[in-house]
């Protein structure tokens, strides 16, 4: 008997079953169908501004920072200004996106490069698939768009987000991911980002930049 | 396999950590930091205790279907790209990871934090073959220096202060200035992120464990606060996830309702830093990512725990709560309890594990205070469980002779009502009289094992039986 058989063979006898009851596939196959949601908090079930705002404030807490342009015109902008206010070299590395691709960086002196990470880069820029309002979480999708490797490799990380793509809760954000992958599918990886890199390891003293990025920036973009 | 372990020398273990005077220090952090930061977190979130419900029957869901579940997952990882190896025991899996690791021409492994890989002892086996695996958790990292066991399934260098870490880093650590300035710890953080930057860039293989299992998608999933998980599993060639069976949950919006404890339960955050779902192999157009994805399942024991009192323990999402709260934990540490999981879970998994003759005394090291399972966000009753193995351990005959005759005497007089009243009234009685000067004893005959670390109260010179039949009288006279 193979490994396999074997092991599905103890759980059965544990479990006095058999496998093939008709019920119980009945009911394991309705689960994975309907997904059920469970307990969602109150707190994230706002709109509108509410909904930005609550975004914000938990993304704060996470010790990102954050901030607001009104168009992804502004994002180049907003970018320049910050790489300079941490008195951070000009440059900046970001996949193939075409939100961020269509962006005014001419309007910068950014030295601007693409592809993923091979751990040398200082800052780059990613675009989020979306966002969490609940606990001001960033999700992320793999792919030469937004390759994972600008999520942990620079130490300084800066996320573009729409305001629009940013939901109460992480099951709309599941929505969406099935109605871009297909139901049951999913991107090699999703990252699901709530603030900088940090590590509590060394007596238990909160430490920000421990592989990961020592500082998250997100501009939300609003329009 | 051998099972390398010093859980049969507990109550050596125990003397020795309480005598520790670095160890005592630093425990001193795990009663200071997670219990505040668990509750604050808490009290944050009005839907947690209905959330706590909420995982727990999803694991108790997932449980009974477990076979129907795996074959959903092993159907959907192998869709994406991925392999599924199944491995009964420890061995096995050691096995199956060696010959990954070979085919892929590994000289260097990076490793996320799990402890399943310490279960099979993944490091010795892989050193042993000539593959050199690198933890990359800065507190698995600083313990694979000192070659020792993880003493806290969340935080494994909590038993540490900053000068011990100091040291080693400056014995290992050749390559650096040796005048260099490592006094505070974020210097320390700083050194470790340089080293190990290098070895994930030069790893040939990544091992990550799973916090969950999604049969919906065939996703595994990892949460970490450094993102160290993430660079050792998206920038080698092949990334292994090593699982035990019972990690698995239904679907994503199950998992969602998990993670909402999860984080919340073990650091008090909202949220930990990265949680990241990984599905199959780099796509097609990937830029970057692993090109080879296995899974291994191992069985280790669990299937053997279905069905029986000990399966509510398969429930557990490794948060470490309830040895964060419990008041053995803060006084000896994790090491003492000799193996791979510490604490209330560690005292009913442990004897699953790897006997109860080799670690059936470990329940015995609780003052069953019930906070384990008033904190355990997926509500395992840790004391419950912990007196199903002390009746065990008495039925097989496991428990020492002294304890042994001493319950048996107790049964004696318990058994006789009267006498037993007689006895005790006489004993209240004695010992009050006799301690009614100091209120207390430094010594008492044949409990030296108490009064060798604290005075014994001396009681009122009345028995509890006495003054309730007294109180009663009063009331109904």
């Amino acid at each position: 008997m193979s490994a396999r058989d074997e092991i599905f063979a103890g759980i059965r006898r544990s479990l006095g079953v058999n496998g093939s009851e008709t019920i119980r596939r009945q009911i394991v196959q309705d689960r994975l169908e309907r997904a059920p949601k469970g307990v969602i908090p109150a707190r994230g079930q706002v709109s509108g501004d509410e909904r930005i705002a609550l975004f914000k404030t938990m993304a704060e807490a996470s010790l990102a920072t954050v901030t607001e342009v009104n168009s992804p015109g502004e994002v180049p902008q907003s970018i320049a200004l910050f790489l300079r206010n941490h008195n951070l070299p000009a440059t900046l590395r970001m996949g193939d996106d075409p939100r961020l691709k269509a962006m005014p960086w001419g309007e910068t002196t950014l030295e601007i490069s693409h592809g993923p990470s091979q751990g040398g880069d200082l800052n780059a820029v990613s675009h989020a698939f979306g966002g969490v309002a609940e606990t001001g979480t960033l999700a992320m999708v793999s792919g030469h768009e937004n390759p994972s490797t600008l999520n942990f490799l620079p130490d300084n990380h800066i996320i573009v987000v729409s305001a629009k793509d940013i939901a109460s809760d992480y099951e709309s954000v599941w929505n969406r991911v099935r109605f871009s992958f297909g139901k049951g599918s999913m991107p090699r990886t999703v990252n699901w980002i709530t603030g900088p890199s940090r590590s509590g390891d060394i007596e238990q003293t909160l430490l920000l930049g421990a592989h990961g990025p020592r500082r998250l920036h997100v501009i939300v973009v609003r329009e | 396999m051998t099972v390398h372990t010093t859980s049969p020398q507990f109550k050596q273990n125990a003397a020795r950590a309480l005598h520790d005077s670095q160890l005592q220090k630093a425990l001193g952090n795990v009663k200071q930091g997670f219990i505040d930061k668990r509750q604050a977190a808490a009290d944050k979130l009005p839907e947690f205790e209905a959330l706590r419900d909420s995982a727990r029957d999803i694991k108790n869901h997932t449980l009974e279907h477990l076979d129907l579940y795996l074959e959903a997952y092993e159907q959907k990882v192998t869709a994406s790209g991925g392999h599924v190896h199944f491995a009964r025991n420890a061995d096995e899996a050691r096995r199956i990871i060696l010959d990954i690791c070979r085919d892929a021409g590994a000289k260097t492994v990076t490793k996320g934090k799990s402890m399943i890989s310490e279960e099979i002892e993944i490091n010795r086996h892989l050193e042993a073959n000539g593959i050199k695996p690198v933890e990359t958790d800065l507190g698995e990292y600083i313990i694979q220096l000192r070659n020792e066991l993880p003493s806290h399934i969340i935080a494994p260098a909590v038993h540490l202060n900053a000068t011990q870490v100091e040291q080693d880093f400056r014995r290992v650590h050749k390559q650096f200035d040796a005048k260099r300035d490592l006094s505070e710890p974020v210097q320390l953080l700083t050194e470790a992120r340089a080293v190990l930057r290098e070895r994930f860039l030069a790893a040939d293989v990544g091992i990550t464990g799973a916090n969950f299992l999604v049969a919906e998608t065939g996703t595994s999933i990892i949460v970490t606060n450094e993102g160290n998980g993430d660079l050792t599993q998206i920038l080698p060639k092949t990334h292994i996830v090593l699982a035990s069976i019972e990690k698995l949950v239904p679907t994503l919006e199950d998992v969602s309702q998990l993670l909402r404890v999860l984080a919340r339960s073990a650091t008090g955050q909202e949220m930990s830093v990265y949680t990241t779902f990984s599905t199959g192999p780099r796509r097609a157009g990937d830029a970057d990512g692993p090109e080879n994805y296995h899974v291994v399942l191992i069985d280790n024991g669990r299937s053997s725990m279905l069905g029986t009192s000990f399966e509510e323990m398969l429930r557990c999402i490794r948060c470490g709560a309830c040895m964060n709260h419990c008041p053995v934990y803060h006084a000896v540490g994790g090491h003492a309890y000799g193996w791979v999981y510490p604490g209330p879970m560690g005292a009913v998994l442990t004897p699953s594990l790897i006997g109860v003759d080799k670690a059936g005394h470990l329940p015995n090291a609780s003052t069953f205070c019930g906070r384990c399972e008033s904190v355990c966000p997926v509500r395992i009753p840790l004391p419950k469980l912990m007196r199903h193995w002390r009746e065990r351990e008495f039925e097989r005959h496991l428990a020492p002779a002294s304890v042994r005759s001493g319950l048996g005497l107790w049964g004696f007089f318990a058994r006789r009502p009267s006498l037993y009243r007689f006895a005790t009234r006489a004993a209240m009685a004695t010992l009050g009289f006799a301690g009614r000067q100091r209120g207390r004893f430094s010594w008492l005959p044949l409990a030296k094992g108490w009064t060798k670390h604290r005075d014994f109260p001396a009681p009122q010179g009345e028995t509890f039986q006495a003054r309730w039949q007294r109180e009663r009288n009063r009331r109904t006279a």
